[in-house]
């Protein structure tokens, strides 16, 4: 079990039961159509998010995907931030520019993904890389699925970050499935931690829905970054409990299979551990719970009060100085 | 070809002056750094990071795996932390491996996250040297068509070096074609001091009356050819190098054929969707009652670039094809 104090502790509970109550309220704006576009949960890998992403320290640099909304509230983004996100607000983190979960502040060490899977893994190398070249002892984390471990970047990166022995951590989340793809799909390898091998790269396999466990063996794999060891691969056998996105009723996955994930809830299964070791009492974490549930709420209410950007926003910042004012370009586009 | 005569002062081939630009930048900014395949114990595949490794160390010329990905991936997470890298394609052809992470990562990343990343990706492109279909390529036209990213390419020695130290600077990600043919075929004295040549601006290489060849690359210098078997027909043509792709120098473009009322767009890669279309579109959409002829695309026709010389020397663009265009504009 990692060294925690009482107050660790108690966050890491505060971080995964944010994470749920936060989706839930963005599953009823769903409903009353005031999300844009789609909505990624991630329902019962709470606590790989947010295990993983408490690992780190001030400074470190890490670059989440659509199911790490726990990391990004443990870096430091509000729910409001989330809720104005999803909703397209001027107040959101990309401005309205980009959704869902690519939240970004790369300022505060926090790297916003593109769609296309496994395209981080050589990006947060990259930051690795150029922070050691800046002599910034920052270590660089960041995920992927069992899907993206399939595609192209993940290898490219993962090998330059081995040859490079570049201080990243990769968190492979195991939750079975990749969209409608089950896992014996996705490859012919017994794990996520095997496919590290073949870089030369250690990796562990944990079970992702014990937050303490992800968190131990995050903190190793920080450390060995931190001490000059090189990359880690630390694969979190979970399960993604919800279809790919909210119109998805995942009809394709097995009754059985997933009733068992049920019964193993991260969030509940966590809130034991704490009553059990006398860190909290039931009625001590059903406050926390209600305090944070108003949070969220007074969180969603004010980014649904948030402006939407003006339409003309659409033509700032693609360049560092403007190729053409917005005048000059509507001047050419309306000339007869 | 019609190569720079050398002057009394030492002259530069375009691959030296490259290589000069890259050393300078380097020296006068700690955060640049380079990366690629073969660049720094072999100095590149055509040389043009010779000699820079033992001048700065293996942690600034990083000899890289074969993963044209993972190095522009790792330059974008470089340029992030504030690095200014260079990244090598060892051909043009190869951009296309990393073109997620050009377009949509290092392209997308100050709109979506107000957090700019500056890096170069640099590489040999063009035919005319028998590479075949893939290392022969003019690939700038995929990457026009992805706003966030500026698209130069230099056809002078003294552009070559002027344009990879804007290049360097430029706070966008830029691309850098060079093109190979003209590697060690055209040289130049270059100005004294630090030689700059902005993005965005295009160059007149030629005063003319009758008509404007708008090119770039080595085009430039088939277009010369051109120019000269013109003028003793009595036509005198303008030529204009392009030098940046993206963003076109428009008022350039305009001036000269505002003048010449005749254009002609000339370009190694092949014609539809092409730079040139562009140029042309600009030249309908705001030049249109200043024409007194069609605007004709001189350009490699829509196939891939073949391997055996009598079949690429059919594809390229050359000095003759760019006459009868002339001429049959002149004559319109």
């Amino acid at each position: 079990m990692p060294d925690l104090t009482r107050d660790q502790r108690i966050a890491l509970y505060r971080y995964m039961r944010t994470t749920r109550l936060v989706e839930e309220k963005l599953v009823a704006l769903y409903r009353q159509g005031k999300i844009v576009g789609g909505l990624y949960r991630c329902l019962g890998q709470e606590a790989t998010a947010v295990g993983s992403a408490f690992a780190l320290s001030k400074g470190d640099v890490i670059g989440p995907l659509i199911r790490n909304l726990g990391s990004v509230l443990v870096m430091g983004f509000s729910p409001r931030d989330v809720f104005a996100q999803h909703m397209g607000k001027a107040t959101a983190p990309s401005k309205g520019k980009d959704g869902n979960l690519h939240l970004g502040r790369p300022e505060e060490g926090v790297v916003s993904a593109i769609s296309m899977l496994g395209a981080l893994i050589p990006v947060m190398a990259g930051i690795a890389l150029g922070a050691r070249m800046r002599r910034q002892p920052l270590v660089a984390m960041t995920y992927i699925g069992d899907g993206g471990t399939s595609t192209g970047p993940f290898h490219e990166g993962m090998n330059l970050a081995g040859v490079q022995k570049l201080p990243l951590v990769v968190v492979a989340e195991n939750n079975g499935w990749a969209y409608s793809t089950p896992f014996r799909k996705q490859t012919a390898a017994r794990s996520l931690a095997d496919r590290a091998t073949a870089y030369g790269i250690p990796a562990d396999s944990v079970d992702g829905n014990d937050v303490l466990a992800v968190l131990a063996a995050c903190r190793r794999a920080v450390a060995r970054a931190r001490a000059g060891e090189g990359p880690s691969l630390v694969e979190a056998v979970t399960y993604r409990m919800k279809g790919h996105a909210e119109h998805d009723n995942q009809e394709y996955v097995p009754k059985q299979e997933l009733e068992a994930w049920i019964r193993r809830d991260p969030i509940e299964a966590y809130a034991r551990v704490l009553q059990e070791t006398g860190a909290a009492t039931r009625e001590e974490l059903a406050a926390i719970d209600r305090e944070i549930s108003a949070g969220v709420e007074r969180d969603a209410d004010l980014a649904d009060r948030d402006p939407f950007p003006a339409g003309e926003r659409a033509l700032e910042g693609v360049y560092a100085t403007a190729l053409r004012t917005p005048a000059e370009v509507a001047a050419v586009r309306d000339a007869p | 070809m019609t190569p720079v005569a050398a002057g009394a002062r030492p002259s530069t081939t375009y691959v030296e002056a490259i290589r000069e630009g890259i050393l300078e930048e380097m020296e006068r900014d700690e955060r640049v750094f380079l990366l690629g395949e073969d660049i720094g114990v072999y100095g590149g595949a055509f040389k043009v990071t010779e000699g820079l490794l033992a001048r700065f160390g293996e942690e600034r010329v990083l000899d890289t795996p074969l993963s044209e990905t993972a190095i522009v991936g790792a330059a974008v997470g470089a340029a992030m932390m504030g690095m200014r890298p260079v990244a090598e394609m060892q051909f043009a052809d190869f951009f296309s491996c990393a073109f997620d992470m050009i377009t949509n990562f290092a392209a997308k990343s100050r709109y979506r996250t107000g957090v700019a990343v500056p890096l170069v990706v640099r590489g040999p492109s063009g035919g005319g040297v028998h590479g075949g279909p893939f290392h022969s390529q003019n690939p700038e036209a995929y990457f026009a068509h992805t706003p966030g990213l500026k698209i130069v390419q230099p056809a002078t020695a003294g552009d070559a070096k002027g344009l990879i130290k804007a290049a360097i600077r430029d706070d966008d990600p830029v691309l850098f074609f060079e093109h190979k043919f003209l590697y060690r075929r055209v040289r130049d004295v270059l100005p004294e001091g630090d030689h700059v040549v902005p993005i965005g601006t295009a160059a007149v290489r030629r005063r003319g009356r009758d008509l404007s060849i708008l090119t770039y690359g080595a085009m430039v210098w088939t277009a010369l050819d051109a120019a000269a078997t013109l003028e003793s027909e009595g036509i005198d043509a303008e030529i204009v190098d392009l030098r940046t792709l993206f963003p076109l120098d428009e008022e350039t473009i305009l001036e000269s054929v505002g003048r010449t009322n005749r254009a002609i767009v000339v370009h190694e890669a092949t014609r539809t969707g092409g730079i040139g279309a562009e140029v042309a579109a600009v030249l309908a959409e705001r030049c249109f009652e200043s024409l007194d002829a069609p605007v004709v695309r001189v350009t490699a026709p829509d196939t891939p670039v073949p391997f055996s010389p009598p079949l690429e020397e059919h594809f390229l663009p050359n000095a003759e094809k760019i006459c009868r265009a002339a001429r049959a504009l002149t004559g319109y």
